[in-house]
């Protein structure tokens, strides 16, 4: 068995819908090595940024990606208030009280999405609809603290720019009681089904090393045993005020992932009605004029793991350098270690179980050779491009 | 001459071809509809199946370069062969004294053509996807066949036959083998091994969309590609008929029959939509394991008169 193939996964994802590349080389089934090429869809966030006023900022990262539309823009005014002193310092009680709860909410929409299409990578359709039927009572609920269903449009430096209304609260919760039910209809559905065991249990394996050392974050670094979370390493909203957990799971394999985002949801809404029952009365915004000269940094534990973000400002109402690290960039490597050695059957929901968000990823690219082993960073890719447009018009004049 | 074309009517129209795909692609839409319930949507309306095939009819045809001829042949050959086989199983219900000596094992070659035809076709497509996918049938193959001609066995066994008609009349007399215990283990195994046969999941391993993008059929457009989802329609027709013929032959008054056939559409569907895909070494391990242990008791079972 010495004939490999090349089964390819994209350019553009069959059922992700998203610009990836994975070539999977195969020895019939077996998947013996793994090209991951991403880059198929920059967009210049960065540079667009240092280009816009702060205010306009926040609205620019929350397009970043469709699914952490909470995450990015947080973390982006949390770095803004980092020259300020500190989000807990200059924001208002109220105000952190609404951004956590928008931040749990997006968690379990966003779990609740990976959730489906688990399923529907495993060829089990009925848990895909399941999952994102029972996702519209948590976009309703959005519509109703933020008033859209997704890019929140919520956060802005010193605040949130809607208050959550008096009424609202007794209905939330309520609606939240009657979610709980289905996600127990899905601990059961999943953690109990031996069909599902057989295909997820011992599979796409990461181990607590192998994890150290590809850097992953999130779900996938708790579910290999590694107990990180920046909600509880670094708090910010009101997240050292409630009672909560962090998920550890110690399997490192697709199983452990899953369970980790289901429970995680139970934490989740734990927490938003801790916040509902203790949020104060008082302002939302504190409106924050003319942003220091300094450089900020902003961490927010998004669905996928931890979200950077860095801010560099000269006085003026633009920053000068915005650098984004999004979680999927760090996880969507580490595949390398988990689809190889598996079946292509296996490799599908491997690579979709980092829960792999390419728009948040798509900044830089790294090319990894099976060979040489090449990465390429985003300079090496101005420098090609460069090169690239030289050539063109040395052609061109000639 | 009469005859012939006697004959030609029952291959081509009724109960054969014409009239297997119609109640095919309705019990398709059956499928289709209770799976879309079960997931809280609406579904497509009755016609929706037939309108497919027909829009599949007027798209144009791409054909690889390579073995063109397999290619496009090997379609017809699993559609055909699979219409002879529901024929003469709709034959023999509606007169158990026309079969002929031997047809279960005629029916039993006839059945596993829809998936030959698939290898050969697959594979001169000479994509690397549709090789996997061929590879996982052929695999797939040698995983249900055993049980399932073990399960056709006990059938055999039972009634001192291996005619279609005195299987029937055995249980016109004698009650349906599913009353019986090997009798009713020996269906648990064919609904499994037609479950893989139709290509139903935890069995669409072959196809596997989210994996190999459809495999066996990546490459095929057009007539051919429409011809293998008549294939599929036909033998949403033929399984659940054949399980009638085997098991629950006892009352054959048209609507004992249509309910007994819906009844087993219904459970095929319900398996289909309460499993994810197994792995195709998962699927050989459970059909040459768990199955076929069941289906060797059948068969000791009825050897011993149960």
């Amino acid at each position: 068995m010495s004939h490999k193939i090349i089964v390819p996964i994209g350019p553009y994802h069959p059922l992700q819908e998203e610009p990836e590349f994975f070539q999977l080389y195969c020895e019939g089934e077996k998947v013996v090595d793994i090209d991951i090429i991403i880059g198929y869809n920059h967009r210049g966030i960065e540079q667009l940024s240092e280009g816009k006023h702060y205010d306009q900022v926040a609205f620019l990262v929350e397009r970043i990606c469709g699914i952490c539309s909470s995450s990015h823009p947080y973390a982006f005014v949390l770095a803004v208030e980092d020259l300020f002193g500190g989000e807990q310092k200059v924001v208002p009680e109220r105000a952190l009280y609404i951004r956590t709860i928008v931040d749990e909410l997006q968690r379990i929409h966003s779990h609740l999405l990976w959730l489906g299409l688990a399923g529907h990578f495993i060829g089990y359709n009925t848990v895909w609809m399941w999952a994102w039927k029972y996702r519209e009572p948590v976009l309703d609920m959005f519509e109703m603290t933020t008033g859209n269903r997704n890019s929140y449009a919520m956060f802005k430096i010193g605040g949130v720019r809607r208050d959550l209304k008096e009424e609202d609260g007794p209905i939330l919760k309520k609606m939240l009681d009657e979610f709980v039910p289905a996600l127990d209809l899905f601990r059961g559905a999943v953690m109990d089904d031996p069909v599902i065991q057989a295909r997820l249990k011992g599979v796409g394996i990461l181990t607590r090393q192998q994890a150290i050392d590809w850097c992953v974050v999130g779900p996938t670094a708790r579910a290999s045993g590694i107990n990180i979370d920046v909600r509880r390493d670094e708090p910010y909203g009101v997240y050292n005020r409630v009672d909560w957990n962090v998920v550890v799971e110690k399997e490192g394999d697709i199983f452990a992932k899953t369970v980790a985002r289901i429970l995680e949801m139970y934490e989740s809404v734990r927490i938003i009605r801790q916040c509902l029952d203790k949020i104060p009365k008082g302002e939302i915004d504190a409106q924050l004029r003319d942003v220091p000269v300094g450089e900020g940094i902003g961490r927010v534990e998004a669905p996928r793991g931890e979200c950077f973000h860095y801010i560099k400002s000269d006085g003026t109402n633009r920053p000068v350098r915005h650098k984004i690290r999004a979680p999927s960039f760090m996880n969507v490597a580490s595949n390398k270690v988990g689809a190889v050695g598996g079946s292509i059957s296996d490799a599908t929901i491997t690579l979709a179980a980092v829960d792999p968000c390419y728009c948040c990823t798509e900044r830089v690219a790294v090319i990894n050779k099976a060979d040489n082993q090449k990465v390429m960073n985003g300079w090496d890719l101005i420098k090609l491009s460069q090169e690239k447009t030289e050539r063109l018009k040395k052609e061109l004049k000639a | 001459m009469m005859i012939i074309l006697k004959e030609m009517f029952y291959y081509f129209v009724f109960p054969g071809l014409l009239f297997g795909t119609g109640i095919g692609l309705l019990a398709g839409w059956v499928d289709r509809k209770v799976t879309a319930r079960l997931q809280w949507r609406v579904g497509p309306p009755w016609y929706q199946n037939f309108v497919d095939i027909l829009k599949l009819f007027g798209k144009e045809t791409i054909v690889p370069r390579g073995r063109a001829a397999t290619f496009l042949l090997a379609p017809y050959l699993g559609f055909l062969s699979l219409g002879l086989a529901a024929a003469i199983i709709g034959r023999a219900l509606i007169n158990p004294a026309v079969s002929f000596a031997g047809d279960l094992i005629v029916i039993l070659y006839l059945l596993t053509m829809p998936a030959i035809a698939l290898i050969i076709g697959a594979s001169s497509s000479r994509n690397p996807l549709a090789s996997v996918g061929a590879g996982r049938e052929m695999k797939l193959i040698l995983g249900y066949e055993l049980p399932f001609i073990m399960a056709l066995a006990t059938i055999a066994i039972k009634s001192g036959s291996i005619k279609l008609g005195s299987i029937l009349t055995y249980q016109l007399n004698f009650g349906s083998f599913f009353y019986s215990w090997s009798g009713a283990i020996a269906m648990v195994v064919a609904i499994f091994c037609a479950q893989a046969k139709m290509g139903f999941a935890p069995f669409e391993i072959s196809e596997a969309e989210q994996e190999i993008m459809g495999g066996v059929l990546i490459e095929y457009s057009g007539i051919p590609l429409a011809v293998f989802k008549l294939t599929k329609a036909l033998l949403l027709y033929t399984m659940p008929l054949l399980l009638v013929v085997l098991f629950l032959g006892k009352d054959l008054h048209p609507l004992f029959i249509i309910g007994k056939f819906v009844i087993f559409l219904v459970i095929f569907i319900l398996i289909k939509n309460t499993n994810p895909r197994l792995r195709i070494d998962q699927a050989m391990s459970f059909f040459w394991g768990p199955v076929s242990l069941l289906a060797l008791a059948a068969v000791i079972l009825a050897l011993m008169g149960k």
